[in-house]
């Protein structure tokens, strides 16, 4: 018999999980002068009041599903990758060279060509670990981690050595063509009246996100490679006794959960700066582990937490624009939200567990 | 009379919402063997819990020699004298017998000084009651027999009067579980109260004095061992008359199906488990592979389900099988007609946290008829899952429930439907009553029966001789990785087998008394 209701797994622990992590969120803001009523305000107003705020939230929650996505895959077959990061970095060379060298006449045929680059190239990034892991038994974790330190080399030496137009200073490709440029939100829902998402980042591939979700759940309770998925990720023995092959499921589980990593690049490189440069990702492929381990490997969950920290990075970076509060501190609360939601899960879990039990016992 | 050793009164426990223990009462004599004595899930074990501490109970008193006494932990329960040997050996692996027995009973800081006590102890508890281990002997080069005393030294040299024993044979061969409870008589008349949990009738029969029976987490009966039989308790433990005999009309076998010749198996460690064995099952028929655990008969059903590798030449039904490589997966396997119940049904034949419904296609799952489309056909294999689990009688009969939410025998039930009901024409099967209820156990054992009579091949591994003995047509037993010989069921008995599982190959001695020993048995 399960131990309480799933509205209460689902919902009701996730919300305490947050507000406590908001509760000592406040303490360190009062902690440093500042005062938590106004800082959450300005976090609120700056990434959900005004479209544009959205336009942010939503273009960082778009990484977040890929990576997040990514993560919870892997997840259910009990591999940890946390190569996100890598894979997403050269996912961004295959959106740059197809976007570089092949001419597209549209965007919606651009986009379907670079998702294909990401793909393949994220995949193929995590191909090798998971080779190393399912023949030779090299710890997934230690491969992935190391994967993205060769990652942001290989990067650096591609953007500074090859993809450097002659005579430009920084290392970065040169622009991608008109025929690539995605439309942004601001493209699609302003009207001649009003401008809605000014300047925002956030454009089409969330949708692709959203599209990715749809797929990911299908492809784990749905398919037989999810079952197979699943089954390897609960118990190897069994698995092999019902001859599924470890192997296999290993190198598939991690080509989907670089590909889909992967294709995180086509938001940041393809839509938002048009252009392939040193750091795009930002460290998304870390936050896709907590969006994953907060929306409990579940694509809707993922698709949620990925919303709430988009939040957190928007209204982070207002409150560092308008207040005293130093960047510093919004990875504080970030951290703060990980460890509620993630790490201290059964903190919270446990005494809603036994207060559910007392009142089912109560009224029987 | 004196005071009990032990008396427990109203002892109540609830985890969630499962009542474990009801208000159980329990009045163990000093100097007595008293046996506890109930299916899986019935209590016992939470009952001891509380007994050694590691629970705490919700209602109830404990009482040792007419002492109210409060047990908060283990470390209070070998104060108050009792000692306890789990089912699975707490023991450190790689430290001598000597450094185990002082573990946690450390005087001081300097290691020799108690060593030498417990040494010039442990010749003294030898000499007392039979205890013989050789004090520098290293854990993981004793036998599991020897293991098992070392479990009792411990608990004897913590001054232990109160010896809780939990399915202690289910690792023994049958000379060894001999010993046990010669050791036992031993302890028992030096004055030691011994409380022996098991699932096993025969057992509490030949060894105990009083026998309380638990179900459903209260205790039904407490009576005189002398004053009962083994049906009454039967019925006791379970709450209805059962069959403790499987009734079935000699085999009558037909074509090989399954020829294995040579086969040996090398596990991961290199060490090889199975070294050479030849083996034929035929149609309609029940070969029973009898042996003590551990001496190979895991690595055979593994190499012939297909998840572990072998070398040798294996046919089913006249055609070689890969043992190596593509092919030898359990797919290939079960494509070639082989259905297998796994002997660890929870690691091996089912994922716990999968609902009943997929799992009734576990290993079955890329079968044409549970697809459509490129998705798997869900609705359907819950409809079938559902059929199927009316047909064996699972039960709760919710094809929605997780797998693990199941008890042993229901779970057992599971797995069974789904091997049973592809129409194999060899079905392996590993220990298929192991934590199985006895209600249970009748009932499989009858599905068994039915296939075989229904002209397919069984391969049955068990360590349990009673079910090898009632179960199989013929019986061959494999002891370090051989099989030292082949019996007819009806022309040989428990101490002959007893004498094969533990590698003696000249039986001459106890066949010549078979005729008088069947008698006896009878």
């Amino acid at each position: 018999m399960d131990k309480m209701p799933k509205w209460a797994d689902i919902v009701l622990i996730p919300v305490i999980s947050l507000l406590l992590a908001a509760f000592f969120s406040s303490l360190v803001i009062l902690a440093i002068g500042e005062s938590p009523v106004e800082a959450f305000k300005l976090m609120v107003d700056g990434a959900l009041m005004r479209s544009a705020g959205w336009g942010y939230t939503l273009y960082y929650a778009t990484n977040f599903m890929f990576t997040g996505l990514a993560v919870a895959v892997a997840f259910h077959a009990r591999l940890f990758n946390i190569g996100g990061e890598g894979q997403a970095m050269i996912a961004g060379l295959g959106v740059a060279l197809v976007c570089l060298y092949i001419p597209w006449p549209h965007w919606s045929l651009a986009i379907l060509g670079a998702s294909v680059g990401a793909a393949l190239f994220g995949a193929l990034w995590a191909l090798i670990p998971a080779y190393l892991q399912a023949r030779r038994g090299s710890h997934i974790v230690i491969t992935t981690i190391m994967f993205n330190f060769i990652a942001a080399a290989l990067l650096n030496y591609v953007l500074v050595e090859l993809l450097r137009p002659v005579g430009a200073m920084d290392p970065a490709s040169a622009k991608f063509p008109a025929g690539t440029h995605l439309p942004t939100f601001q493209d699609m829902f302003s009207t001649e009246s009003s401008k809605m998402f000014r300047g925002a980042p956030a454009n089409v591939t969330f949708f692709l996100a959203l599209a990715a979700c749809v797929f990911v759940w299908l492809l784990i309770w749905r398919t037989r490679l999810g079952y197979e998925i699943r089954a390897f990720g609960q118990s190897e023995t069994a698995a092999k006794y019902a001859g599924i092959s470890p192997v296999r499921i290993t190198v598939i589980a991690m080509l989907i959960s670089g590909a889909l990593a992967g294709m995180m690049a086509v938001n940041t490189t393809m839509g938002e700066s048009e252009r392939l440069i040193l750091n795009a990702t930002e460290g998304a492929g870390f936050i896709g582990i907590a969006v994953a381990l907060m929306g409990r490997n579940h694509p809707l969950g993922v698709c949620v937490a990925a919303i709430l920290f988009g939040f957190l990075y928007q209204g982070g970076a207002e409150l560092a624009l308008w207040t005293n509060i130093p960047r510093e501190l919004i990875v504080v609360i970030q951290a703060l939200v990980i460890l509620f939601t993630g790490a201290l899960d059964n903190m919270v879990r446990e005494p809603i567990e036994k207060l559910f039990i007392a009142m089912r016992r109560r009224n029987a | 009379m004196t005071a009990p050793a032990i008396e427990l009164k109203g002892i109540s426990k609830a985890f969630g919402p499962v009542q474990a223990n009801k208000d159980i009462s329990i009045s163990v004599q000093p100097g007595t063997i008293h046996g506890i004595i109930g299916e899986n899930g019935a209590g016992k074990s939470t009952l001891m819990s509380i007994l050694y501490g590691f629970y705490k109970a919700d209602a109830g008193e404990i009482f040792i020699k007419g002492q109210k006494t409060q047990i908060p932990d283990s470390q209070h329960a070998i104060k108050a004298g009792i000692g306890m040997v789990f089912q699975h050996f707490k023991l450190v692996e790689n430290f001598t017998v000597l450094e185990n027995i002082i573990l946690g009973a450390e005087d001081g800081a300097m290691l020799t000084t108690s060593l030498g006590k417990a040494r010039k102890e442990l010749k003294h508890l030898a000499d007392e009651y039979g205890l013989n281990v050789d004090p520098d002997a290293v854990i993981e080069n004793l036998s599991v027999g020897h293991q098992q005393r070392v479990e009792i030294l411990k608990a004897l040299y913590r001054k232990a009067e109160i010896l809780i024993l939990d399915e202690p044979t289910g690792v023994l061969t049958p000379a060894e579980a001999d010993q046990l409870f010669r050791i036992l008589d031993r302890l028992r008349e030096e004055g030691k109260t011994i409380i022996l949990i098991t699932h096993k009738l025969r057992e509490i029969m030949d060894t105990t004095d009083t026998v309380s029976v638990m179900r459903r987490g209260e205790m039904t009966a407490t009576v005189k061992t002398s004053e009962t039989s083994p049906e009454e308790l039967a019925e006791l433990m379970v709450g209805r008359k059962v069959l403790l005999r499987v009734d079935k009309v000699p085999a009558t076998p037909g074509k090989t199906v399954l020829d294995v010749k040579g086969l040996r198996v090398v596990d991961e460690k290199g060490v090889e488990r199975v070294k050479g064995i030849d083996l034929t099952v035929r149609a309609g028929e029940i070969l029973g592979i009898a042996g003590v655990a551990g001496n190979g008969q895991s690595e055979l059903l593994e190499v012939l389900g297909g998840f572990a590798d072998g070398t040798g030449v294996i046919t089913m039904n006249g055609t070689e099988i890969p043992l190596t490589g593509q092919g030898a997966d359990g797919r290939a396997r079960r494509d070639a007609g082989i259905s297998h119940v796994p002997e660890d049904r929870q690691r091996e034949g089912l994922i716990m946290e999968y609902s009943a419904w997929e799992n009734t296609v576990f290993g079955y799952h890329r079968d044409k008829d549970h697809q459509s489309g490129i998705l798997m056909d869900n609705a359907g294999i819950q409809a079938e899952a559902q059929e199927k689990m009316d047909r064996f009688d699972v039960r709760p009969p919710n094809p929605k429930l997780a797998a693990k939410n199941f008890s042993g025998g229901n779970q057992q039930k599971i797995v069974l439907a789904r091997e049973i009901e592809r129409n194999p024409d060899l079905l392996l099967i590993g220990q298929p009553t192991r934590g199985v209820d006895i209600g249970a156990i009748e009932f499989i054992h009858q599905q068994v029966v039915n296939l075989r009579d229904q002209g397919k091949a069984i391969l049955l591994v068990s360590v349990e001789l009673d079910e090898i003995m009632s179960l199989s047509d013929r019986i061959a037993v494999m002891f370090d990785g051989h099989i030292m010989g082949e019996r007819d069921p009806a022309q040989t008995n428990e101490r002959e087998l007893g004498l094969l599982m533990a590698g003696i190959t000249d039986t001459s001695a106890v066949t010549n008394g078979a005729s008088e020993e069947a008698l006896n048995d009878g």
